[in-house]
């Protein structure tokens, strides 16, 4: 069991937060994974930054482009992130779109995250049969967990099959949206939340898209095992200095 | 050799479906349905009469002498360039509206680049009522106001994509946002032969009534139905796709794509992805892309706005893979040039698209009785201030 599944097993709900690797400057990747730890995130996704983020709305895209400027490319990331362990102990997850990785190599980019100590990989743009049938294999080998997406429109029969191939968790997406494009849930989105809960599946849900405050992190989390915030957080970060990750994280968690 | 989509989306090693969850069920609706829409005679009458009636087809097969005497061989313009709107992409937009409003879509997004993929979907919606939704990159917007106009006088809103580098990949992106956004009431018009599966097959096909017509035509012209070459530009792929489909598996028929190589294929300005690609994944398909060492997709340079993308479609680059399409690169001057003489040789103003296609002449020698048909697939309207900034009239 890795560190994902360990902490999934916990008896609390989790924060997860992603934020985007090279910005707001380049190096500062290591700190902000220490400064989140130490402040009491569950768990982080550490976004690699590609050109085309089409999933993702104006923050994150933007985030990204800044960190390509600062010149972050996965050579580097993996540089930073070397000796991470020895100073980190929750999980690690890399989230970003599948073409960096094809270049670098599936194989190598898994192969590189083992030695490094991530604990599994978000990838938006790879669909849940390719990977099934042409890289499951190599996740395996490595002992990566892929964390699937899924959405208020995604079907029973599909959201079951993705279940059955998920052996960490499953990212919920709040509603039909790209990241940071919404602010607070309604009743639609409650009915969701409920809904997938009531569905008993063998692996915890936590949801993404939407989370900013207090109030939506526990909207969602009264359903799912936890919430991640985004958006919300690169903002943060690149209004404000990063010696005040402690208050943003308290201000969801309060 | 299988030329066609597989039964899994994919040409080749290329194409498929790399699209986020959000967008699965909406491409998965229309993956399940768009062959058996299109295979309904009430579909096919439709779409046919409006391509005859609105869009003026079929278009002209020309038998373009002086240029033909000036070359010393056979050569056939296909004339794409009079259609309603002035090219090729009304085809496509006349299909897919119908599509649309089939699958009961009331809302409609594009992207477009120089407008011309815009102003044929702001065409179809103001035709069928629908409401239409265009990103066009902040920068094409400010360099081409006239598509902008048309665009607004049709009826469509023309929503600036404001991220990356504010261009056509942009605006794709915007799109694709859009329809994240919009999951249910809204159906995304791609403009060319590439996205995720089943959009480069369906394009293909609505796009395939050129090379159908060219069969017949050539076929009164010459007495045989096969050309010894086609030529189609070349930067998504929807003209080429459609000029070459009904001849991809005619082994006496030469395919010849035709790229934009901007200001020279190594100058570090060009759109020849062939060349420069590497097998990649863009905007929901794995196909040749420029992109850096890392995976960054980068920007592509044209004249022609038209030819201005990071990839190629995934048939082209399965064409292309296999050796059945000779690909040839043609620089901005080159493009310029073919683009006057057609203009003083047959009294016809090409898109500077078109140009490129009509530039190998110069760069490849045909025997005297080979029949080379060229999709002439735009009008050189829209470029008229590129031609008087180019040539200084």
């Amino acid at each position: 069991m890795n560190r994902l599944q360990q902490k999934l097993q916990e008896d609390k709900k989790l924060l997860s937060i992603y934020f985007t690797a090279g910005f707001p400057s380049l190096n500062d990747t290591v700190s902000i994974i220490e400064d989140l730890e130490k402040n009491g995130v569950d768990l982080i996704e550490i976004g690699l930054p590609f050109s085309d983020p089409l999933a993702d709305g104006p923050t994150i895209q933007a985030s990204s482009t800044q960190a390509l400027k600062n010149g972050m490319t996965t050579e580097i990331l993996f540089n930073q992130l070397k000796d991470i362990r020895k100073t980190v102990n929750i999980p690690l997850i890399i989230m970003g779109y599948f073409n960096p990785m094809l270049q670098y190599g599936v194989e190598a980019f898994c192969k590189q995250c083992q030695e490094i100590g991530i604990d599994g990989l978000i990838i938006p743009d790879l669909p849940v049969d390719v990977y099934h049938d042409e890289y499951k294999a190599i996740f395996d080998k490595y002992g990566l967990i892929n964390v699937f997406l899924i959405t208020p429109q995604t079907s029973e029969e599909r959201i079951r099959y993705i279940d059955s191939i998920s052996n960490g968790f499953i990212y919920m997406v709040s509603s039909a949206s790209v990241t940071g494009s919404q602010s607070g849930f309604g009743d639609e989105q409650t009915a969701y939340f409920k809904r997938i809960a009531d569905m008993n599946l063998k692996n915890p849900q936590i949801v993404g898209f939407g989370i900013n405050n207090n109030e939506t992190f526990t909207q969602a989390t009264t359903y799912a095992k936890g919430a991640i915030i985004g958006s919300a957080f690169i903002k943060h970060a690149s209004s404000e200095k990063l010696d005040t990750i402690g208050d943003f994280v308290n201000t969801i968690l309060q | 050799m299988n030329y066609n989509v597989n039964e899994k989306g994919y040409y080749g090693e290329f194409g498929g479906a790399f699209i986020p969850e959000m967008l699965y069920p909406n491409v998965e609706e229309l993956r399940q349905n768009y062959l058996k829409v299109m295979a309904e005679p009430s579909f096919q009458e439709e779409f046919n009469q409006l391509l005859k009636d609105y869009v003026g087809r079929p278009s002209p097969l020309y038998f373009a002498k002086r240029l033909s005497e000036k070359y010393n061989t056979k050569i056939y313009l296909k004339r794409e360039d009079l259609n309603h709107t002035g090219a090729h992409k009304i085809n496509n937009t006349i299909g897919q509206i119908l599509m649309a409003k089939r699958l009961g879509k009331t809302r409609i997004i594009a992207e477009t680049g120089a407008g011309q993929h815009g102003v044929a979907t702001a065409t179809v919606c103001a035709l069928m009522g629908l409401e239409c939704i265009v990103y066009m990159g902040e920068v094409d917007i400010a360099r081409q106001a006239p598509n902008v106009a048309r665009m607004k006088m049709l009826g469509a809103s023309v929503v600036p994509a404001k991220s990356g580098s504010r261009t056509l990949k942009d605006a794709t992106n915007e799109a694709i946002r859009d329809w994240i956004n919009n999951p249910v009431n809204t159906h995304y018009i791609i403009g060319s032969a590439i996205g995720p599966h089943p959009y480069p097959d369906m394009v293909t096909r609505f796009q395939s009534v050129i090379s159908e017509e060219i069969k017949w035509q050539l076929k009164e012209h010459e007495g045989r139905e096969n050309p010894d070459y086609v030529v189609a530009c070349i930067g998504g792929g929807s003209n080429a796709a459609g000029t070459y489909y009904h001849f991809l598996h005619e082994k006496d028929v030469n395919i010849i794509a035709v790229e934009a190589a901007g200001h020279g294929v190594d100058s570090g300005e060009s759109a020849a992805t062939s060349v420069l690609g590497k097998e990649g994944v863009i905007h929901g398909c794995k196909t040749l892309l420029m992109q850096t060492k890392d995976g960054q997709i980068t920007e592509p340079y044209s004249i022609s706005a038209g030819l201005d993308y990071p990839g190629v479609g995934p048939m082209h680059a399965h064409l292309c893979k296999t050796g059945r399409a000779e690909f040839m690169a043609i620089t901005d001057d080159d493009a310029m040039n073919a683009g006057l003489e057609l203009c003083k040789l047959e009294g016809i103003i090409p898109a500077i698209e078109s140009s490129h296609a009509l530039a190998i002449f110069e760069q490849k020698s045909f025997k005297p009785d080979d029949i080379v048909v060229v999709s002439l697939s735009g009008r050189g309207d829209k470029d008229l201030q590129n031609y008087i900034d180019y040539f200084g009239f």
